[in-house]
């Protein structure tokens, strides 16, 4: 018996799907917008997400000691800065190292490479660029350098500079920027997938508004709730598949068009590859937002009318 | 069958509909019930399905008051009784087959049943060569038919008309009152309710007569007088 109703359900679920053509196809339009919005939400996140981590990969601390400090007393820093937990890399700069950084940048400057000749001595130290991975830690990291250089050799710092409280300004800066895009960024898709989800509502419960002289027949023929409501979830569920489908497939298109664009853009990302390495998480979330929004949508503006 | 102990209908704006009325009906009696509009007969027929509970008074169908009954089971309770109304009330998106069989369906009659019951059903209302039609496709007279071969599908204990004939012409009036007192003949309870005076005169069946939501005449073989 509960297997003929859903199949009965299903059945009449398809052919009112097919029948009322022209609803069925203003409802599928509509939500393909809003699954198009929740997509161009995600690839907007995808997008801010990769801009600001390039923009935070380029934030770093150097810490430059002086040209006298011994090899393995910066080795020896070195390894208790990376045991710390908020230490993403530490990259070491030996003396000559930073020397032949130096000529390499002014390969063209002939005056400073001859001036840099008349020395008899490296006047360059060595160095270490200390990486967080969040810029919001930079603070703290900075401060643990100093102490625990003080405790390695009390008597003489060997710390040049540590170029933190230059670069202070511009990572609070920074770090301000960082967490109100990504505040307004989820707002904004919060905001827009609302509207969205509220115009998709509205035009299944225009389009169920339509039969609810036929929802009236049902229940006066004795159908049960459960047989009334089925055919409308099913097409809710229908409207969602299909919905989503295509909005999966105009993605396709799209992205393609867009993606040179986006990564022109210094973004570091191109969303036509972000699409076609994450498809199978966008598909989900495409589908399972179509269809979850299709049922709910059916389900709860039969409800209305379902009373005795 | 039916029983009405001293039900009263009052809606919210104190405006009453029926008033302390009481009549019973008997099994496979044919009951015509007149009154001008207004009179309170679509409200009679409303506490019958369970669509208006009374608020006062009780209705019974044999030994059950529909007001008591929860959703599920109205449910059930309706599929015992078959209705047929002015404006046809078909589904437009099914074919007359498909109208009928939903019926059967909602009932959770199986497949076979509703192969070899819906067409002869059909058959009976004269229809049989329009069973794939849509009701557009239908006449007044045509839609009424499948809506009355609706109502006898799943065999219900009780039929209740209300004014069927009030969008047909002389002759579908005629047509659909024939098939009423045919089903009325094999046993089923009939409930009309109707303005014309043709029909009630030419039956010569019990007539309840109601006035500003009162009984004022109850006649085992009645005329049409107000």
């Amino acid at each position: 018996m509960f297997w003929t109703n859903i199949k009965r359900v299903i059945k009449a679920g398809f052919i009112s799907f097919w029948r009322n053509g022209y609803v069925s196809l203003a409802s599928v339009l509509v939500m393909i917008v809003t699954l198009s919005v929740a997509a161009a939400m995600i690839f907007v996140g995808a997008l801010l997400h990769s801009t600001l981590d390039g923009i935070k990969d380029k934030v770093d601390v150097n810490v430059y000691f002086v040209t006298t400090t011994a090899e393995d007393q910066i080795v020896s820093l070195k390894n208790s800065i990376e045991a710390q937990p908020e230490v993403a890399t530490v990259t070491y700069t030996s003396r000559e190292g930073a020397l032949d950084n130096f000529r390499k940048k002014h390969a063209n400057d002939q005056l400073t490479l001859a001036a840099l000749d008349e020395l008899n001595d490296n006047p360059l130290g060595a160095s270490l660029n200390i990486k967080a991975k969040d810029p919001s830690q930079y603070q703290s990291i900075a401060s643990f350098v100093e102490n625990k250089a003080a405790s390695l050799s009390p008597e003489s710092s060997i710390i040049d500079k540590i170029n933190y409280s230059e670069n202070k300004v511009a990572i609070d800066a920074l770090n301000r920027i960082i967490d109100s895009s990504n505040k307004i960024g989820l707002i904004l898709m919060a905001f827009f997938i609302f509207i969205s989800i509220l115009i998709t509502f509205n035009t299944i419960r225009l389009a169920i508004y339509i039969s609810r002289d036929e929802i009236a027949v049902m229940r006066l023929v004795g159908a049960s709730n459960m047989f009334i409501r089925g055919p409308f979830v099913t097409v809710g569920l229908m409207y969602g598949g299909v919905s989503a489908i295509i909005t999966l497939l105009l993605l396709y298109p799209i992205t393609f068009g867009l993606g040179p664009l986006t990564e022109k853009l210094g973004t570091g990302l191109n969303v036509f590859d972000y699409y076609i390495s994450h498809l199978v998480e966008v598909s989900l979330i495409i589908l399972g937002a179509g269809l979850l929004l299709g049922a709910i949508s059916s389900f709860l503006a039969v409800k209305k009318y379902l009373k005795v | 069958m039916i029983y009405f102990d001293k039900v009263s209908k009052i809606y919210g704006d104190n405006s009453v509909a029926v008033e302390e009325i009481t009549f019973n009906i008997e099994p496979k009696e044919f009951v015509s019930i007149v009154g001008q509009s207004g009179a309170g007969k679509t409200t009679v027929i409303k506490l019958i399905l369970g669509e208006e509970k009374p608020t006062a008074g009780t209705v019974f169908f044999e030994s059950v008051n529909v007001n008591s009954l929860r959703k599920n089971q109205i449910t059930k309770y309706r599929r015992r009784v078959g209705t047929v109304f002015q404006d046809f009330r078909l589904l437009p998106d099914k074919t007359a087959y498909e109208n009928v069989a939903f019926a059967m369906e909602a009932a959770g009659r199986t497949e076979e049943e509703i192969a070899a019951d819906v067409p002869h059903v059909l058959e009976l209302v004269d229809l049989g060569r329009k069973i794939w039609n849509f009701p557009h496709q239908l006449s007044g007279g045509e839609k009424q038919r499948v809506a009355i071969a609706r109502a006898l599908v799943n065999q219900p204990d009780l039929i209740i008309a209300d004014e069927p004939t009030g969008n047909l012409d002389p002759v579908n009036t005629y047509d659909v009152v024939q098939i009423l007192k045919k089903v009325n003949d094999l046993g089923t309870t009939v409930l009309l309710t109707t303005h014309n005076k043709g029909i009630i005169d030419s039956l010569g069946k019990r007539v309840i007569t109601l006035e500003h939501g009162k009984i004022i005449r109850d006649d085992k073989s009645g005329k049409y007088t107000l």
